[in-house]
This record gives structure tokens, sequence and C-alpha cells, in this order.
């Protein structure tokens, strides 16, 4: 081994291990997130600590996984890269396996299937004091002897038994040899096995020498695992395989099934051996709360309450940092502007990337809070009965139990809302909720709906007592939901079609969560979002920024300037006070800018867009103006109400009630050149069941190409987004005057 | 003599049986038998979850979620 290079170090187990805490107990904070090379599974890896100078280690964290069979993409990639398959990834030079005590049978499974590779190996039996509560003792010892390789009893949580388990890592390095002699644990039916050593010897390069016979034994027992193994075995093995099968179908050999019964009768016998179990109450502590919280009406009820609690945290208490940072960066942009000269690199830098940056930190503080929460709900457990309490009622539209909270988190904002779809594993369930949760109407939909519904919607009451601007706003948020779950359906049946998807579920017991892990998956999220999302988001800001704020007209420019020479030597003949006379000037020239500023907007690339899209717009009842509006919103929403105000010339918007009155009030003046209202109650309508629909959201389209790892799912969300909008626009614009409302 | 072979799903909550066989696709019948369902392995049907789908089932001391629809094709007889 080279000197420099790190020795290489892969942590490996089945999901709800405690993987994760051994892996931050090796690294302490300092490991890096990223994704494996054109797949969106993540990446985790960090120096060990205590490791000596002449012997740096890097630590990797495999995703949990039960077994070498993959069922998904985390299962694939955990098999590629003990298979020495992955090319970014170093071949392991040592396995840590970590295996629950708790649930010592079924994490032996996986277990033994690592150990048959021959790597040098070491178990960190974790959980030893939640076995010992349930009344289980395991010699770690003798279970060492039966396993053929250090088993080293830890609990995890609280660092106990950890050094040691450094220290035997750190010898297994200096070794280098690896195991001498490699136990098996499957001794399958004589038939199979002499099958198994025919495929092995066709195995060209296996990593260990033990290893042929493994991996023979998969090839043979697994369906898909040359299917899943992309080129890497010639045809010839595939047909020596088949032929394998049908002379063990002859025999009448359930090859699916051999492997694994034989594995776990041995599995079973190495179990009793090494635990001694003592007589405790039947009912442990988890299986009492679980009485209550999958229980029919409590579970429910219980469940309610919780996606109370997040949905009020990431609606409402993320508004007051939300405003600091707002704040923050139009503090830094007015102190920036203040160093720099007027004029077009200004310009670039306070309203492109400044505000570009702002409109990326700007999500932080929801990010943050609902990945605290998920983080809480999947280290206490709790995470797998929402989904075992959701699972048939979100199956019938094709959604996953797990579906529910990235849906409503999407209320609030898409953003986490998708990044919340990783809880799910099945990836055609995944991309289904982030391909509808746009549709939820998010919290910068609400001040689009607050000016049109105040411009457009009169203050009458349905029925007698109902307010129509509130009936209007619900039934928007109605029509998001709806339209999300026939598409869901729809997806579930057109491009994600597919098998059924395994519904198979771990339930694993609840534990106190670590506020270690739940912080560092907080901070993880959050840094991912800047990093890999963050740039597009910035980028697509300054190129909209680019949109409205160019061409630069000199004429106009001139024109302006005129006016307010004109202004300057201007005499204000009422006015003595030279006070007043300053703040009359002041005043009218404020008046030039905002009229200059929507001057620049109507001449701008995205003026010019918007009257380029009046024909496709016209079918809805929107002029040009609106156009504009859709144009530039497509940063962000919000921005139709700051755009719509610089097209009107209402300077000085801000998100208050006034704010928003005075903008509704000159909207409620504009006037079609037939001169008609622009903004009857049907535009109104329309314009808001254009902007339910609508993927208005280059945050959104950044975060779905990071998600999902190509921008063809971007593409086609945007697309066909883009469609229901328009549709569901035309179809309420020519409805509406059917019925005779405008 | 062995007991005629019946549906998990006929168990009541807190049944124990032993499991038989599962006729199932052979992803979903691996998978089980992998975390552990193998023909032999005693097995607790916990609780049927609300309108009595998922079903929750105990199985070499964890507890695992399943649909209603894979309970059906997991077939046991009940413990001697």
């Amino acid at each position: 081994m080279a000197t420099g290079a790190p020795f290489y170090v892969v942590v490996t187990g089945n999901p709800n291990c405690g993987k994760t805490t051994v892996f931050n107990a090796l690294t302490g904070l300092r490991a890096k997130v990223g994704n494996y090379p054109g797949v969106t599974v993540e990446r985790k890896e960090g120096r060990m600590l205590g490791a000596p100078a002449d012997l740096p280690v890097m630590v990797l964290d495999l995703p949990g996984t039960y077994s070498l069979s993959p069922q998904s993409l985390d299962e694939q990639i955990v098999r590629d890269v003990l298979y020495h398959r992955v090319p970014a990834v170093p071949p392991p030079q040592a396995v840590v396996l970590v295996v629950d005590a708790s649930n010592l049978q079924r994490n032996l499974y996986f277990a033994t299937q690592v150990i048959e590779l021959g790597y040098p190996t070491i178990v960190a039996l974790n959980m030893i004091d939640v076995a010992h509560k349930n009344g289980h003792e395991i010699d770690a010892a003798k279970l060492g002897e039966a396993l053929g390789v250090p088993v080293m009893p830890v609990v995890a949580s609280s660092g106990q038994g950890m050094s040691a388990l450094r220290e035997k890592i750190v010898a297994a390095l200096r070794d280098g040899r690896g195991a001498v002699s490699v136990k098996s644990f499957c001794k399958p039916p004589s038939e199979l096995a002499r099958e198994v050593s025919a495929v092995a010897k066709q195995i060209a390069a296996p990593v260990t020498p033990r290893h042929s016979f493994a991996e023979a034994l998969l090839l043979l027992s697994d369906d898909k695992f040359i299917d899943s193994s992309g080129g890497h075995y010639p045809p010839a093995t595939r047909q020596t395989v088949e032929a394998a099968r049908r002379r063990l179908e002859e025999e009448g050999v359930d090859w699916r099934s051999a492997a694994i019964e034989s594995r776990y009768s041995r599995i079973s016998a190495i179990q009793q051996a090494v635990t001694t179990d003592r007589l405790v109450a039947a009912e442990t502590f988890s299986d009492r709360l679980d009485r209550v919280l999958t229980h029919k009406v409590w579970g429910l009820l219980v469940f309610v309450v919780v996606l109370t609690v997040i949905f009020q945290s990431i609606f409402t208490f993320a508004k007051l940092p939300m405003k600091g940072l707002e704040q923050g960066v139009d503090f830094v942009g007015q102190h920036v502007g203040a160093l720099l000269p007027p004029g077009a690199l200004n310009s670039l830098v306070i309203d492109g990337i400044i505000a570009g940056v702002g409109a990326v930190v700007v999500f932080l503080p929801q990010i943050c809070l609902l990945f605290l929460f998920l983080g809480l709900l999947e280290d206490t457990g709790y995470m797998a009965r929402a989904a075992f309490l959701m699972d048939r009622v979100m199956s019938k539209v094709g959604l996953h139990g797990k579906s529910f909270i990235p849906m409503l988190s999407s209320f609030a904002c898409a953003i986490p809302g998708i990044m919340a779809t990783r809880t799910i594993e099945n990836p055609r369930d995944r991309l289904v909720t982030v391909m509808i949760s746009p549709l939820m109407s998010c919290s910068a939909r609400l001040p689009v709906y607050t000016v049109l519904i105040a411009a457009c919607i009169p203050e009458t009451k349905v029925l007698g007592f109902v307010r129509l601007p509130g009936v209007v706003l619900f039934t928007m948020y109605a029509l998001g939901i709806l339209v999300a779950l026939v598409m869901a359906w729809l997806f579930k049946k057109t491009l994600l079609r597919g098998p059924a998807p395994m519904l198979i579920m771990e339930l694993p017991p609840y534990k106190r969560p670590l506020a270690r892990t739940v912080l560092r998956h907080v901070w993880d999220r959050a840094q991912l979002f800047l990093t890999q999302a963050g740039t597009i988001i910035l980028a697509i800001n300054i190129v909209l920024w680019f949109l409205v704020s160019y061409p630069k007209n000199s004429e106009v420019k001139r024109e302006f300037d005129l006016q307010r020479a004109a202004v300057e030597t201007k005499t204000f003949p009422g006015l003595t006070d030279p006070k007043a006379v300053a703040a009359a000037k002041a005043d009218a020239l404020a008046h030039i800018d905002i009229e200059e500023k929507g001057a620049t907007l109507r001449g701008s690339f995205a003026g010019h867009m918007g009257r380029a899209l009046e024909p496709i717009l016209r079918p809805l009842g929107f002029d040009w103006k609106i156009g504009i509006g859709i144009i530039s919103s497509f940063a962000a929403r919000e921005v139709f109400v700051s755009t719509m105000s610089q097209v009107y010339n209402v300077g000085g918007y801000d998100d208050t009630e006034e704010g928003t009155q005075s903008l509704a009030a000159i909207m409620r003046e504009q006037k079609r050149p037939d001169g008609s209202v622009i903004y009857t109650p049907l535009l109104g309508l329309t314009l808001m069941v254009f902007y339910v629909f609508a993927l208005q959201c280059a945050s959104t389209v950044a975060v779905v190409r990071r998600e999902t790892n190509s921008w063809k799912w971007p593409a086609i969300q945007w697309l066909y987004m883009g469609v229901l909008a328009w549709t569901l626009a035309f179809l309420t614009w020519h409805g509406g005057k059917l019925l005779g409302w405008g | 003599m062995t007991a005629a072979l019946q549906p998990l799903t006929s168990l009541q909550a807190g049944q124990k049986a032993t499991v038989s066989e599962i006729k199932l696709p052979p992803p979903e019948r691996s998978r089980l038998q992998e975390l552990g369902l193998v023909s032999g392995t005693p097995v607790e049907l916990v609780r049927f979850a609300l309108l009595g789908d998922p079903v929750e089932l105990r199985v070499r001391g964890y507890n695992l979620s399943v649909s209603r629809h894979e309970a059906e094709q997991i077939l046991v007889q009940f413990a001697a």
C-alpha cells in the first residue's frame, strides 16, 4: 500500500441496525455527503477519528441493506461496492459489519453473506444494551468463533466499545492479510452445491479467493443478479446459469429458496448457541407504545397531531428566520450597492447575484425545520408507523404511505417537500411523489392569490354567510390536491407503470432519538441543498435578472433623464419652505424612477417575450402585461406580484395589506383597448387556476433536477404542469363565459 | 398429521402459526424468505392496520409490515 493514500473501510449492515450511529461515532462530524455517480443514492464518507498518523483511514457509510440480492437502487450500490464494481469507489480493505444484537437472526443473514466475501471483516455487535433489556445475553467471543471474524460489542449511541472497535479496525488494516480461512454459512443441498462449484469455476477474476463460491451462489439463486450487474458477465455465464437452473428444476431443487433456507438454519443454530435468554416481560416498551400509536383511532389521532405540528412549524415558525434572512440580504445588497458605482455592474451584483443568493438561502429555515422533524420521525422509528397507517389510503392512488409527509410539506414549499421524498425507498413511488408535489398550493402562491382576489373577486356572501373570497381561496387549494391525486394515478398507469411495489417494510422498535444523528441529518440536507440545488437556482435567477433588465434603451433613458433634469429646475410656486421643495422634488424624482423601471421592464427581453406569448395567452383572456408577470415569475411565483406593480408603475410594493390593496386598486382600473375592465372576477379566477398548476418556480426545477439526477423529469414536470395550467385556465375562461360570468 | 394450510390473514391479531409456503412472485417471495420467513418459521400476526391493510407480523424477534395481499399469499399452519 502506497503511503499517503488512506486505507478504505466500508461500514455496512441492515437498515435500522444503528449503522449510521456507528459511522458517526467513527468519523465524528467531519463526513462529507454526496451522490454515487449517475444515481441519487447518498454517499457518505469521512476520515476515521483516532487513526494513527501513518495509517489514515477513510470510512464509507453504505446504505442499509437486507441482502446481497438487491431489490432497490440502494441495495444494488451496496452489492456493487462490495463487489468492487463502482469505479469511483476504491476496493475496501476492510469491512465493518454492524449487527443489531436485539435482532440477531435477521441481521446475521446479511452479515454471513458479507463474511463469505472474504474481506478482513470486523463485526460491530451494536445495541447490546437493548438486547440485554429484552432479556438476551450474547456471548460475543463465542459469536466471533462461530463467524470466524472478530466480534466487538458496542453501544454506538453512547460510544461504549467504540475505541476498542477503532483499535480492531487499525489492527486489521495493519495485518492486511484478511481472513485466512473464510467460513461458509450455507450448506446447500448437494445438487445445488455441485452447480455452484461449476459456475464458480467460470467466474473470471474474483475479488478474493473465496469470493467466487459466494458469487456463484448468488448468480444461481438470484433471478436478477445478472440483469442488475450491467454488462459484467459474458453471455456464456448466463447460459451456464440457466442450464444449471434447468437441471436443478428437473431434480426438484428449488434453487431460489434452497440457499436462503440453508443459511437460516445455520443462523438459527449459531444464534441459539451464543444467546442466553433471561425471562423478562413478554411485551417491551416499544410493543406497548405501538398499541397506541398504530391503533385505528388513537394512532390516527396522534398522526394528525404530528402532521399539524410539522405543518405549522414550516408554515409559521419558519417565517421569522426567513424574514430575517431576507432583511439580511437586503442589508448586504444596500451596503455593497453603496460601494459600487451605479450602472450595469451594480445592478448585476445587487439585483442578480445578491438577490439570487437571497432566493437560495431563504429556503433554508423551512428545509432545516422539516428535516429536523423528519430526522426525529426516522430516528425514533415513528416514520415506519406513519407509513403503516397511511399505506392503504395512499396506495389507492398509487402513492406510498410515506408520500404523505412530502406532500403535506409542499403546502409550505415544494423544495423541502421534494427533498423529503428521499425517505421513500421505491424509486417509482418516489418519482411520482416528486412529480405531483408542486401541485400543492405552496406559500409562494398565497401572495398571488391574495392580490388577485383583492383585485378581482367581489366581497360578497355565498349562501348568505360564507365570504366569496374565502371560497375562492379554498377552491384553489382543493383544486391542486384533487388534480395531484388524479395525476399520481395517471403517472402510475402510464410513465411510471410497473409491477406493484413490494409493501414489505420493517417496523423497528422505538428508540430515543440521538441529537447528534438528527442534527447531522439536518446539516447534511442543508449542505446538499446549498451546494447542489443552490447553484442552479442562483444561475436561473441571474438569467431572469438579465431578461427583465435588458436591453437598455438609451432613448428611454434619455427621456427620463430629461424629465429628471426638468424636476431639478422646476419651481414649486405654492411652496416656500426649502425643505418642502426638496421633498416635493424627491417625490417627483421617485415617481420618475418608478416609471422608468416600468418602461425598462416593458421594453426588456421579458417584455418582448410577454408580447410574443400573447397569441398563446389571449385565449385565456390574458394580455401581454400579464405575460410579463408570468415570465418573470418563473423565478418564483410571488415575483408576479412585484412585477405587476412595476408593470403598472405602482412604486414601493411590499407584501403588507396596504401594498396589496394599492396594487389591487390600480389593477381594477386597468382597461382593455375596447374600454372593458381587464381584471374581471372571471379573469382573476382564470389567472389563479393558471398559477395553481403552472410550474412557476425555478427552484423546484433545480431541486427536481438534483433529486432525479437528470433534466428529463423536471422537463416532463414543467411541460405537464404547463399543459394542465393552460388547458384548465382555458376551460375556466371559456366555461365561465358560457355561464355568463364575464 | 399436518393441519390444513391457511392464509396468514385468517389468523386473529395475537395468534401464532408456522410459515409453510409463500405463493408470491419470485422477488417478493425471495425477499420475505431473506427476511426470515422460510418454511418452518414461527410467525405471529400482531395487528391489522386501518381498513385491514397492511398487516403487521412478528418473525424472528422483530416486526414487519406487509400488504394484505402479500399476507394472504403466505400460507401457514397452526403450531402443534
